[in-house]
């Protein structure tokens, strides 16, 4: 086996850096891994937008409980870093509640709740930068209050949460870089797998495989960026027509 | 608003209640135990299962790492395999990083740790440790033109060494006479020494014999420095069946010369040929 090995590693030595990426499984593997993380990302999105517009819109009333705790939740999750809020989750609360849940669905439910607490403080910013004299003509028509949320604030207001909304959206994805900590194989640890397992015949593989990943993130998060214009474009003429 | 406030409550109690309940369908009840003291998974139930699930490193050729056709390979990683095998089930390698090893074992996540796990006073206190199957001290590189075969040979020399390790500690306590240059990390320890700007340097020895195959024009002069440490599999901490089946199997491992062919096979190729596999692994 590993004579073998050493005798391909070898001939490979002849070759420069960049064909790690196409010897064996590796390119298979780089994109297994790109998967894992854009699925995790995709995932805990489309949990974490919902909710947070719901607990954004929570965050506009007059309630004072409601919003010390929602407030509560935010501060949380912004304070604490992301690898700590992992940790928690996989390794620490599954031990205090004798349950066991695997990697993948930790960092759904992670990133999910993370992905809410942002998303609610941008709704709750972009519904109370609405003139309150629209609110005040809703009333007059008498609307009552989720017919004022959802036919006065929340069309003059979402072309205000679009680009924060996309900017999480790609922040999301680069932290799935994190989830070796939790034994989730993401696009980086492969990448990482791949250059050490190549160091002895390729030391300059790690330029190459780096350069790689970073033009797998750019083709996943670039679309992002151009859907974020198309819609604010969108919105801004529906507002202004 | 009293209306939607009542919604947004059930809208709000409906996502905890949906995300409790995905989290506690995924229970795979494996940290109910029968005995009173025995924690974690038994042989039995390891063997119900159908597989074991181990911990290692996917980084670290030659000991754990992951070849080109994505299966692991390495010394940590044979002898997952090899264990595997004579209890009849399917490994399930969970990749971590050093600082996940513990946790990784606390909370269930892992039966067994083989990764390049050090046995130390505190690691003792969190988790058990079986048999040792590797040995590791401090060892001294320089090069082949003003070789150092012995540490007193060091005196009024400069030695690189990495902050935080072992050689550190060693050199300052043993030899103050010896001129310690102190690195951040790794990569910049040795490209000081390539540089020529420090007589030798000191680390591991088990990372020093693969960085001097890499290296040629340098050798390790001072094998074996200071207390040996051994590096061991390890347990859940109070998990006394697992322990007491993978003690013996190494025991017997041992004796039938498993070892030795592990490091032909894994280790060897990575290593200087003056290296010996007792310089490495425990022998009989």
């Amino acid at each position: 086996m590993v004579p073998s090995a050493i005798d391909q590693a070898l001939v490979l030595a002849a070759q420069p850096g960049w064909t790690v990426i196409f010897t064996g499984d590796n390119l298979t593997r780089l994109l297994g891994g790109l998967w894992t993380s854009v699925s995790v990302a995709g995932l805990a999105l489309i949990f974490g937008i919902p909710l947070g517009i719901v607990l954004g819109a929570l965050r506009i009333m007059h309630n004072p409980v409601l919003r010390a705790v929602l407030r509560l939740y935010l501060e949380f999750f912004r304070i604490i870093p992301t690898l700590v809020i992992l940790f928690l989750f996989y390794y620490i609360l599954p031990r205090e509640m004798g349950v066991q849940v695997d990697g993948e669905t930790i960092a759904v439910v992670a990133f999910g709740l993370w992905v809410a607490a942002e998303i609610s403080d941008v709704v709750r910013g972009a519904l109370i930068s609405v003139p309150s004299h629209q609110v005040d003509a809703g009333k007059a028509l008498g609307m009552n209050g989720l017919q004022l949320l959802w036919y006065v604030r929340l069309p003059q207001s979402v072309n205000l949460m679009i680009p924060a909304t996309i900017n999480l959206a790609a922040r999301v994805i680069m932290t799935t870089s994190l989830l070796l900590l939790i034994s989730v194989i993401d696009v980086i640890t492969v990448g990482q797998q791949i250059m050490e397992a190549n160091r002895m015949s390729h030391p300059d593989s790690a330029f190459w495989v780096y350069g790689f990943v970073f033009l797998l993130y750019f083709i996943v998060c670039w679309p992002l960026a151009r859907i974020a214009q198309a819609l604010e474009k969108r919105a801004k003429e529906r507002n202004n027509g | 608003m009293k209306k939607l406030k009542k919604i947004i409550a059930g809208l709000v109690a409906g996502a905890a209640l949906i995300s409790l309940a995905a989290c506690g369908s995924s229970n795979s009840g494996s940290s109910d135990s029968s005995a009173s003291s025995q924690q974690g998974q038994t042989v039995e139930q390891i063997k119900k299962a159908g597989k074991i699930r181990i911990a290692t490193f996917g980084d670290l050729p030659p000991y754990g790492y992951v070849k080109n056709d994505g299966t692991r390979a390495g010394y940590d990683v044979a002898l997952g395999n090899k264990l595997a095998e004579d209890l009849g089930v399917k490994v399930d390698w969970v990749q971590v990083n050093a600082d996940g090893r513990v946790d990784a074992l606390k909370s269930d996540k892992v039966d067994l740790v083989l990764a390049n796990f050090t046995v130390t006073d505190e690691r003792k206190q969190v988790v058990d440790f079986a048999s040792p199957y590797m040995k590791v001290s401090i060892g001294v590189v320089s090069p082949d033109s003003a070789k150092i075969t012995s540490a007193d040979q060091l005196k009024g020399k400069s030695l690189a060494v990495t902050k935080g390790t072992t050689a550190e500690t060693y050199f300052t306590q043993k030899y103050p006479d010896v001129n310690l240059q102190k690195y951040d990390s790794k990569t910049q320890q040795f490209q000081a020494f390539k540089d020529g700007r420090v007589d030798a340097l000191a680390d591991d020895n088990t990372y020093l014999y693969a960085w001097a195959k890499e290296n040629p024009g340098y050798t390790v002069g001072v094998k074996t420095l200071g207390e040996e440490s051994t590096i061991a599999p390890a347990v859940k901490k109070g998990n006394a069946d697992l322990l007491k089946w993978v003690n013996s199997e190494i025991k017997t491992l041992t004796d039938n010369g498993f070892f030795e062919q592990a490091y032909q096979d894994e280790l060897a190729p990575s290593f200087t040929d003056d290296i010996k596999a007792e310089d490495v692994i425990i022998t009989k």
